[in-house]
């Protein structure tokens, strides 16, 4: 998911092996792949492994802090104060799972600041799904429900990565999604149950938007993905594209029957010789348009970004001129 | 070892960056502290506050320590055979080695 | 040429269309006590909303977490405030805050002036948060003496989160003020055009000896040496000069806004009032 790019990326050759104290280290470092272990941030590992582990913990990170504008959107217009809370703590906590993710990039020798960077000069993607408008507070609920659901999927096989400062701040994170999904269902349910037809109307419009880019979330079909077999080796991805989706799939039509919405997709029909459902033709056309640069919010979102940063930067440089002038100070009175 | 482009590159970011530091929360009275991950903060005031809003909301702490990633000292993974093989066959060390009869009761 | 208009609906027509695409204004009547401790709840509140702008888009990852658990401590003292009054006038905390007109807000002007999305910059946000956190601090602790037991229950909560929203905020002010030129210079001109606004935080008026003379709260003025006790300090270390008072007086609290409030409370509002008989 936050590899959706990765799959086109350039393919980086591995470096021939220079040392006898590498291969030792090499050896050591496939057997603990072997064995289900972990890798730490100090261990020796492949240089392609380090820079894939940059790039997908970075666009990771990249996602939840881009991922707060399409909800905080609607932050100031919550219909009730619980509901304004609940919005005010569930971005905060996107927030927060953007900041163990760097912490967790940093362990690899890059810095913050190198890797949002990427992201402004549009070097690194975050999610796709986050280059969607957020038009009424439905979407609010239907963001919560389709798309961290997909997230969640996505999220809990990686608590078992190789490599460990990844898996330990996915523990974190997955501790505190639930809560994600639960809120958006939950002001869903509400609405449909004890809403009026007005406000049904605006999930149902919701869903029929948001339906498809979340399908699109868990990227493109694994025929599509070369990366995978890499990735699975090294235990960041563990289960592929397609496998997630279907599981997605399954969960959300029980989930949208429960709440009385219909899902956008007419081919959408229980398979019983599979066990699954079926469900229709995803338009990927869509999907590389919004890869690319050309989504509906894409350049409103990355903009929203850069101009807060740069808008910070006198806070930043104060906070540290401030920091070096005290320091100084005590050492003056010290001496 | 000179330093190379890269090292003063980064350092001269770095001078613009703020420090990096290590988080640890003790989560109940009693308990050590565990380290919980790090985070940017300009001086050691603003990491115990931000300490506090990142790493416990939800209550995961009632003390915080913070310290400066680079004043952090670690044993080198590839001396891990060194420092922590022999520890191995000390067993002698371990509660767990010693049968005792089950008249002594709990020791 | 003339043009031909389709005639205008009557009042009874309109009124009719109106009806049931938007939800009016409940009719709000609090007594002074009652009058009192709406000032405060919106107060926090209205300040909430602003700090709110915030999220997504501070300096640093960490401050804005740092800026939403401030909101969300605002938040919740805006709610246990509003839904106390809401018990004893027949409303909810979401009828008082979604459905009240601007004149029955009595949030002090200086919550409402304009935010980020106005182009303020995080030295307006840092010394708007230390002028009202100060006053919500003196406040809070002489509210745990109330003779209202809800309150000074509410009051006992607060004020623990109200001495972590000074402490924060008086750091800030002092790394702004004392940072960097750009820093300083920002600082002095978010002081100069908020500092005007902090006059009303100590008016008195027929509400506040109310208050004062049932003993549910004290009265704006009594809480000036405790608030300065507090901001002088802090302003000296930033190397912030205290400005020169003036004349001019804003009137939040009496319900007479400025200009902004209009907008924030359509902001605020706006589901609420286009979804008449809506569930949230």
């Amino acid at each position: 998911m936050y590899t959706q790019a990765m799959d086109t990326a350039p393919k980086e050759e591995r470096a021939a092996i220079r040392n006898a104290d590498e291969v030792v280290a090499e050896q050591a470092f496939e057997a603990a792949l072997d064995n289900e272990g972990f890798i730490e941030a100090k261990d020796w590992m492949p240089d392609h492994y380090r820079k894939t582990l940059v790039r997908q913990i970075s666009q990771h990170a990249h996602s939840e802090i881009v991922g707060m504008l399409p909800e905080g959107n609607w932050i100031t217009r919550a219909p009730t104060l619980k509901r304004k809370a609940i919005l005010l703590a569930k971005v905060q906590d996107e927030a927060g799972h953007g900041l163990y993710l760097y912490a967790a990039g940093e362990t690899l020798g890059t810095s913050r600041d190198q890797m949002l960077d990427a992201l402004h000069t549009g070097k690194a993607k975050y999610s796709s799904i986050f280059n969607y408008p957020t038009l009424t507070w439905a979407d609010v609920g239907v963001v919560g429900w389709l798309v961290d659901g997909a997230a969640i999927m996505n999220q809990i096989p990686l608590c078992r990565c190789s490599y460990a400062p990844y898996a330990r701040a996915m523990v974190r994170v997955c501790r505190e999604e639930s809560f994600h999904q639960r809120q958006g269902y939950d002001a869903l349910l509400t609405m449909m149950q004890k809403g009026t037809p007005a406000q049904r109307a605006m999930v149902q419009d919701a869903t029929n938007r948001w339906w498809w880019p979340s399908l699109m979330m868990f990227g493109p079909p694994d025929d599509q993905s070369p990366n995978t077999a890499q990735s699975m080796r090294w235990g960041i991805k563990r289960i592929t594209n397609d496998e997630l989706r279907q599981k997605f799939v399954n969960a959300a039509v029980e989930q949208a029957r429960i709440l009385g919405v219909t899902l956008p997709d007419p081919d959408l029909k229980w398979n019983e010789a599979r066990g699954e459902h079926d469900f229709g033709a995803i338009d990927w056309s869509e999907f590389w348009q919004v890869v690319n640069g050309d989504g509906p919010c894409n350049k409103e979102r990355l903009a929203e970004r850069v101009d807060a940063w740069n808008d910070g930067e006198w806070v930043r440089e104060a906070a540290l001129a401030h920091a070096r002038k005290t320091a100084a100070r005590a050492q003056k009175q010290a001496a | 070892m000179t330093a190379s482009k890269t090292d003063i590159a980064n350092a001269q970011a770095q001078a613009h960056e703020w420090p990096l530091w290590e988080v640890f929360v003790r989560p109940k009275a009693g308990l050590d502290h565990k380290h919980c991950g790090s985070l940017h903060a300009a001086d050691s005031k603003m990491a115990l506050q931000l300490a506090r809003e990142v790493y416990t909301r939800r209550q995961e702490g009632i003390s915080v320590w913070v310290v400066r990633s680079d004043q952090i000292v670690a044993s080198d993974p590839a001396d891990k055979a060194m420092l922590f093989d022999p520890m191995e066959d000390k067993v002698y060390r371990h509660p767990t080695f010693y049968e005792l009869p089950p008249e002594v009761g709990h020791m | 040429m003339t043009t031909t208009f389709a005639p205008l609906p009557t009042t009874a027509s309109r009124s009719a269309a109106v009806a049931s695409t938007t939800t009016e204004s409940i009719v709000f009547a609090p007594t002074p006590q009652q009058a009192y401790l709406v000032r405060i709840g919106d107060t926090c509140l209205i300040h909430a909303q602003r700090l709110a702008e915030w999220s997504g888009h501070a300096p640093i990852l960490e401050e804005d977490i740092a800026l939403t658990n401030l909101a969300l401590d605002l938040v919740g003292q805006a709610r246990a405030l509003l839904t106390h009054v809401g018990a004893q006038t027949g409303f909810d905390e979401d009828q008082l805050a979604f459905l009240r007109n601007e004149r029955d807000f009595r949030n002090f002007t200086l919550a409402e002036l304009p935010g980020r999305k106005a182009g303020r910059d995080f030295a307006d946000a840092i010394v708007r948060n230390f002028l009202i956190a100060a006053w919500m601090n003196v406040l809070w602790e002489k509210l745990e003496s109330s003779s209202d037991a809800e309150i000074a229950a509410i009051a006992g909560k607060a004020v623990k989160e109200s001495r972590y929203h000074v402490a924060h905020a008086a750091d800030w002010v002092v790394r702004l003020g004392d940072g960097t030129d750009e820093s300083t210079r920002r600082t002095r001109q978010a002081v100069a055009r908020l500092w005007p606004y902090a006059a009303e935080l100590f008016e008195t008026d027929a509400v506040d000896t109310a208050a004062a003379e049932s003993g549910l709260g004290p009265l704006r003025v009594a809480l000036q040496a405790g608030w300065q006790a507090i901001v002088e300090p802090v302003f000296a270390e930033a190397g912030l000069a205290i400005p020169a008072a003036s004349a001019f007086r804003s009137t939040g609290s009496k319900g007479v806004h400025s200009e902004h409030m209009g907008y924030l409370l359509a902001e605020m509002q706006t589901l609420q009032r286009s979804f008449p008989g809506g569930v949230w």
